[in-house]
């Protein structure tokens, strides 16, 4: 198709010309250009149709069941004084991987741990103390994601694949939109997150087909077992512990973690960094 | 313009080859990197960044170099500088190509950064790295292209060129100080939690860039017919004298901060890296290296006689650029990470197909720059022949 500027003058009956020489090349690269672009418009109308919910087909719900166990923040009070030893916290952590399809990898650098134990100097850096009481220089700490209210971990992410759950303050893993940059991993100041260096699938001794299993290439850390709440199941690691960790609505004065709280003296991890953990320790 | 990067001698093609071949070996450890996952690599759950991060911290700092020359120049009328600003900044170009490849190595699911576009999350600093240096890599382009071929063609570059040349003074700076912001607000990281990480990553880069475009200027007097004269390395060796003695004198704050203060949190990162902790000491040589070399460099700088003798010049600026890259490729990484945030020490060694994966990335970024050196000296040796 001829440019305008040539065509005008037909369309008004005046003196015209062909396009000859270079304006030849002109008229289709530009033309071509026009197409393409036209063509990329066209292209992109659907998706961005549907990213604005301008879509045809409407989108399926997702209801939450009548079941669900709903909290405004959830929140762990850990009683230590319950444990004596190692072999009282084995069924804690090993629930947890069970369900969540966590597996043990032989290569230390590459491990993945939920929840699991550590010494009183490196659960609580900054609280040592030369002079401990023999209890708590012996005693294993558990340790897991805080499930802070102000996570860093959430504001490092450049993609929102973690995020704060506004309705109950868990901070979930989307494991499929996860790019593995890590920055999550570098953000978090307790440790507590996870990466498949490899795919964990073949590590896997038994399956939980209730629970996604990972992908290399992605984080991942406690979710406070959403997945269980939303049945109206407490966590895994609490239903295991024979009432040691207790479970509830931070915001409710009458949940059994405000009146823990109320009872006892607690402690949270590196609560001075601002995160504010919402796993308390009863020391 | 760009048929003048296949046009060569066979010295060219050969140097251009050997890169080609280092990127292959690189490419294959990189597929087997996507086949079986981030774990043939050294690191681990304790120290989840490493060899790549480092050097994409590193190149940034390389990169933002380049308005070392565009400042003098656009802003402060230094006429010498017009002679080379073209070096400088394809020197960028090159240094924010490897950037953006060694952040795309080391990404668990690459497949999946479009994510950082389709959703973007402006709390993110890493969402902001991907902007500037993006932006940088285009500005610099534009930029390099445009003076370059303006000047081929005899004529002064067009008039919009000016406000982006502009932009990239402060463009520059922001590239490395975004990216010292992706470490030092994390509140986990005792170690990168300090004020002064930002401007010591720009005084270590500002000792890095100008000392490998020296030694590049040094290297185009001699396989080209253009000299890009002795007053601009002159000029430009004092701006890496000052630059590393920052550098140095920033370090030293730290330490002093660390240690007179006494705080053990405080003490136990420089401790890692400068005496060993927990019977840990894997980058001990390494730290001790830097700080020798740093220091052999800051004397030779010093010295007028000894920075003017462009022999010992190089020397001093090969001493730089190891000695930066040392602290802060492979120091600054580690010493974040060891010991973890519940004190306790993994060590972090690069693995060989994780070293070899790198060199792939530096050497398609040594491409690049040789390409876009050869273009500009072959369109300098034309306009000033």
């Amino acid at each position: 198709m001829p440019q305008l500027r040539f065509r005008i003058p037909i369309l008004l009956g005046l003196p015209h010309r062909q396009p000859e020489g270079d304006e030849v090349m002109e008229r289709s690269r530009r033309g071509f250009l026009k197409l393409a672009g036209l063509g990329a418009v066209g292209l992109s109308a659907k998706p961005v149709f549907s990213a604005v919910g301008l879509g045809g087909s409407p989108s399926p719900k997702i209801l939450k069941s009548d079941k669900a166990l709903t909290a405004n923040h959830w929140a762990m009070v850990i009683d230590t004084r319950r444990f004596k030893s190692e072999e009282d916290f084995e069924p804690i952590t090993a629930v947890c991987h069970k369900i969540h399809n966590v597996p043990k990898l032989q290569n230390k650098r590459h491990e993945l741990k939920w929840i699991w134990t550590v010494p009183y100097e490196n659960a609580f850096p900054g609280k040592e103390n030369r002079y401990l009481n023999e209890r708590i220089a012996e005693l294993p700490f558990l340790v897991l994601c805080n499930h802070c209210e102000n996570p860093p971990c959430v504001r490092a992410c450049p993609t929102k694949a973690t995020f704060r759950r506004a309705s109950d303050g868990i901070v979930l893993m989307d494991f499929h939109r996860c790019i593995g940059c890590r920055f999550c991993m570098a953000a978090c100041p307790f440790g507590a997150r996870s990466f498949n260096f490899r795919d964990p699938r073949p590590f896997l001794t038994e399956t939980n087909p209730a629970f996604p299993t990972r992908t290399k290439g992605v984080v991942e850390k406690c979710n406070f077992c959403a997945e269980r709440l939303a049945e109206g199941k407490i966590p895994a690691c609490v239903e295991v512990s024979d009432g040691a960790i207790a479970f509830g609505d931070l915001e409710d004065p009458d949940s059994e973690v405000r009146v823990l709280l109320n009872e006892h003296y607690t402690i949270r991890r590196k609560q001075s960094l601002g995160t504010e953990p919402s796993v308390y320790y009863i020391v | 313009m760009i048929e003048l990067i296949f046009k060569g001698t066979k010295r060219y093609y050969g140097w251009m080859t050997a890169l080609l071949a280092v990127v292959g070996v690189g490419l294959i450890c990189y597929l087997w990197q996507l086949n079986f996952g981030l774990g043939i690599t050294g690191m681990s759950r304790d120290v989840s960044w490493g060899f790549y991060i480092a050097q994409f911290t590193f190149l940034v700092g390389v990169a933002a170099s380049a308005v070392m020359l565009v400042m003098p120049y656009y802003l402060h009328n230094y006429k010498a500088f017009g002679r080379i600003t073209i070096l400088g900044e394809f020197l960028a170009v090159a240094s924010v190509t490897m950037c953006i490849l060694f952040i795309f190595v080391d990404l668990g699911q690459p497949m999946r950064v479009m994510n950082v576009i389709l959703h973007p999350t402006p709390t993110s600093v890493l969402f902001w790295d991907m902007i500037v240096l993006n932006g940088y890599l285009f500005l610099n382009i534009i930029i390099g292209w445009k003076v370059l071929a303006s000047e081929r063609n005899g004529v002064a570059p067009p008039r919009w060129l000016k406000p982006l040349i502009y932009l990239s003074i402060p463009w520059a700076v922001s590239i490395h100080t975004v990216t010292a912001f992706l470490y030092c607000g994390l509140p986990g990281r005792g170690f990168w939690l300090t004020a002064i990480l930002a401007p010591r990553f720009l005084a270590s880069a500002f000792a890095a860039g100008p000392s490998f475009l020296i030694l590049l200027c040094l290297l185009v007097r001699k396989l080209t017919n253009f000299d890009p004269g002795r007053e601009q390395i002159r000029t430009l060796s004092k701006i890496v004298t000052y630059a590393i003695i920052m550098n140095v004198f920033f370090l030293i704050c730290e330490v002093f901060v660390a240690f007179y203060s006494n705080i053990p949190e405080h003490k136990a990162h420089l401790q890692y890296l400068f005496a060993g902790l927990h019977g840990h000491g894997a980058l001990v040589p390494w730290m001790w290296a830097s700080m020798i070399l740093m220091g052999i460099a800051i004397i030779l700088l010093l010295i007028p006689t000894t920075r003017n003798d462009e022999g010992i010049l190089a020397v001093a600026c090969v001493l730089v650029f190891i000695g930066t890259w040392i602290d802060k490729g492979m120091g600054m990484i580690s010493g974040g990470f060891v010991p973890n945030p519940l004190h306790e020490v993994t060590e972090y060694m690069p693995t060989l197909p994780e070293i070899l994966i790198a060199l792939g990335v530096w050497a398609l970024g040594l491409l690049v720059l040789t390409a876009l050196f050869k273009m500009a000296t072959a369109v300098k040796e034309e306009t000033y022949a």
